[in-house]
């Protein structure tokens, strides 16, 4: 049942109701019992009255059925998804600021075209740039930049939906 | 109908049905105090918020209602702090108001200000800070659903001096009678899997050395008749832990009684050597399992509750039933009656004979006291619950006289034991009896305390005395605070570290009076029955007896935290019996 990619984590996507304390309540949750948190991202849905958490939580943390049940008590949290990467698509966003003397400014703009980042502002030695993309595809470009030296970094964690079915329904269904 | 909040919390108060509000006023919750006068809702002014709460826990307990508790904000919200969390811990339905300050202080550290929704978020089942005073019937209306339903448990409503203040604008609202619950995320469901349950039958009909093991549980669904029938049908041999404690007859032959780390010898041995367990509102407290890698190992596991949480959290089950207790339990009887009723059950009458083999030779047993000795505890407890009405409701402390009293106690109908189990708050004898009695005024009410309890709440008999809740008080005194000297004694070499508390100062005798009670002191064991028909007979006034015991007495049989359930260390006068 317990959904773990690689790294060793498993997301949970959690609409909760869009009240005051409820990232509180869920971070307190988290907390006391003695679970962590790798990463944490919330936002609004298209329906007011909701926001969507979306937890990456460290499998070997703590039985990830008990995570869910225990979350699953809090009377803001409306439902839980478990998202297996693997049925899943997620995606990250990564402002980073690095050193770019304008004799090598060249390479890290070669890096930006390959991987389609975008350049949100130039400086005289250094340049800020955005990577939006899969946790993975982000940690990439971030290990090639690091040697030109990262100034400043910013990752959002990262946001999942389940993917979608393929198959056509079957006509001759009932 | 326009009104402002702090009627509006007194006229949903009414609505839910509260008929008694346990709790002490100050600054900002005292515009919800003047209505108050013009409520039906009686009040009992308590000398510590801490009693408040335990009152409203000890008026659940013993009649299944929440318990209500009103006081003010920070050092009275953080005072009821600990009734909270053993309300969370046992699932007592419970609702606490506290006043907070004016909305728009709050967050500047204004005077008695603290941020009680953040401290109680953890020991509240939920909470709620109100902020208009329209929100207030809702909330009212939800916090009691919220209480009440699954597995049940406190709820806090922290409100703002300002909503129900009538001179402040803010406090002015339309009142309305709420019908509904808008609470996406809570939906509690009763009803068990009909499939598990039919597995559940099967493994019942199939077991050879079952064991129904019930808990808090069968209490909370007022399931003990249900539970009743499933074990007078299966034959199957039942333990009680300190949470189900008059949940299942302790004089019906099937009965073991309390299992756990000072569980009786047949109770914890019966689910060690059994082949099924059928967990009936019960979680594999510590306290029950000792050692849980070697806890009944040899057993598969039927478990029920009304909170999947608990399935699977402690022990993996065989079969888990997200349930109410009695709902499931009514449902297997008739799946079980199904499958052939009694005639369907296998032959245990090895199973049993094993069991009445236990009983025999390790039944609970201490030495009388000798000549000039103190009494021992343990006779004391006999005595009283020989000398009491069958259906007298108990409330106890934590701690050694807790234990005795849930050992030698015969608890035949539910709902008359009011104890502190998953927290163990010291303190709660006092208040948690006197909420016991304004819910049950009808019934005799023994608070059985220790000398260390007794100093911790003691005050609340003021409350007692003035309110008119003739309460009786069972002091067990022993000079120490006995259980932590037991473990001292057996596990750090007798080196005893402040654990002695003296056997005079104070004075219980003259302490009761002053508080207003009737003060009687017991020496001897000929003075024991005496004393008790002589508290028996007052009910116009508290009564507290103090009964100077013995204190090197030990609880047995124990199995020492962290170790297996099959090292249970049984009393020494049985230490040759074979097992």
């Amino acid at each position: 049942m317990t959904a773990a990619d690689d790294g060793g984590t498993t997301t949970l996507v959690v609409r909760v109701e869009n009240k005051a304390g409820v990232l509180a309540r869920v971070a307190g949750l988290f907390a006391r019992r003695g679970f962590n948190i790798e990463s944490l991202a919330v936002a609004p849905t298209d329906d007011e009255r909701f926001s969507r958490l979306t937890i990456v939580v460290g499998v070997d943390a703590a039985p990830m059925e008990q995570v869910v049940k225990q979350l699953d008590k809090l009377v803001n949290v409306v439902d839980i998804q478990e998202l297996n990467p693997s049925a899943s698509v997620e995606r990250e966003l990564m402002m980073v600021t690095v050193r770019a003397e304008p004799e090598i400014r060249g390479q890290i703009l070669d890096l930006v075209r390959i991987f389609q980042a975008t350049v949100l502002n130039v400086g005289y030695d250094e340049i800020m740039v955005s990577l939006t993309g899969s946790p993975s595809r982000v940690d990439d470009f971030e290990g090639l930049l690091r040697p030109y030296g990262i100034v400043d970094v910013q990752r959002t964690g990262k946001v999942a939906l389940p993917k979608l079915v393929k198959a056509a329904p079957d006509p001759l269904a009932p | 109908m326009n009104m402002n909040g702090g009627q509006a919390l007194m006229k949903a108060l009414e609505n839910e049905g509260v008929d008694i509000l346990f709790g002490l006023p100050g600054g900002a919750i005292l515009p919800v105090y003047d209505p108050l006068i013009d409520s039906s809702i009686r009040h009992v002014l308590v000398r510590h918020e801490q009693g408040a709460g335990h009152m409203a826990e000890g008026y659940a307990h013993a009649t299944g209602r929440p318990g209500v508790a009103m006081v003010t904000s920070g050092p009275a919200a953080t005072n009821i702090v600990t009734p909270l969390c053993d309300a969370y811990m046992d699932s007592i339905p419970m609702v606490v108001v506290t006043g907070q300050v004016p909305y728009a202080a709050i967050g500047t550290d204004a005077f008695q200000e603290c941020d009680t929704t953040g401290i109680t978020m953890s020991v509240t089942k939920h909470n709620y800070l109100v902020t208009e005073a329209a929100d207030i019937p809702q909330v009212i209306h939800d916090a009691f659903y919220i209480a009440t339903t699954g597995r049940p448990g406190p709820v806090l409503v922290d409100i703002p001096k300002d909503i129900v203040d009538p001179n402040n604008p803010r406090s002015a609202m339309e009142w309305y009678t709420p019908d509904s619950h808008d609470l996406p995320g809570y939906l509690p469901n009763q009803a068990g899997d009909a499939e598990l349950i039919r597995q559940a039958a099967k493994l019942i009909c199939e077991a050879e050395r079952p064991v129904l093991y019930t808990g808090g549980g069968i209490l909370k669904s007022r399931g003990a008749e249900a539970l009743l029938e499933l074990a007078e049908l299966t034959g199957i041999p039942v333990v009680t832990t300190l949470m189900n404690r008059g949940g299942f007859p302790d004089d019906h032959p099937q009965c073991l009684g309390m299992p756990g780390m000072h569980g009786n010898y047949t109770a914890v041995t019966a689910m060690q050597e059994a082949d099924l367990l059928i967990a009936l509102g019960a979680r594999f407290d510590d306290r029950v399992t000792g050692k849980v890698g070697e806890f009944a190992p040899l057993a598969k596991i039927i478990h029920v509750d009304i909170d999947s949480a608990e399935l699977g959290k402690v022990r993996r089950p065989d079969v888990a039933i997200q349930g109410d207790c009695r709902v499931v339990i009514e449902e297997l009887v008739k799946a079980l009656k199904e499958m052939g009723g009694s005639e369907a059950q296998p032959d245990r009458n090895q199973w049993r004979s094993r069991i009445s083999g236990w009983q025999e030779r390790f039944p609970l047993t201490y030495e009388q006291s000798k000549g000039d000795e103190l009494l021992k505890p343990q006779y004391v407890l006999e005595q009283l619950r020989d000398s009491t009405p069958s259906d007298t409701i108990v409330a106890s402390g934590v701690g050694q006289h807790q234990m005795w009293t849930s050992q030698y106690w015969k608890f035949n109908h539910p709902y008359t034991w009011v104890n502190s189990g998953g927290l163990g708050t010291m303190g709660f004898a006092i208040p948690a009896a006197i909420g016991a009695k304004a819910g049950r005024p009808d019934r005799m009410v023994w608070a059985v305390d220790g000398d260390g309890c007794f100093q911790m709440t003691a005050q609340e008999l003021v409350t007692a005395a003035t309110e008119g809740f003739p309460i009786k008080v069972a002091l067990i005194n022993n000079a120490y605070l006995g259980m932590v000297r037991q473990w001292q004694e057996m596990f750090y070499e007798e080196r005893y570290s402040e654990v002695y508390l003296t056997r005079d100062v104070p004075d219980y005798k003259m302490w009761a009076e002053a508080l207003g009670c009737v003060g009687l002191r017991v020496e001897s064991p000929e003075e024991v029955g005496p004393a008790i028909a002589q508290a028996n007979e007052i009910n116009d006034q508290p009564v507290v007896v103090e009964f100077r015991c013995e204190a090197e007495e030990n609880v047995f049989p124990m199995v020492p935290a962290g170790m297996s359930n099959s090292d249970v260390v049984v009393d020494p006068s049985q230490r040759d019996q074979p097992r």
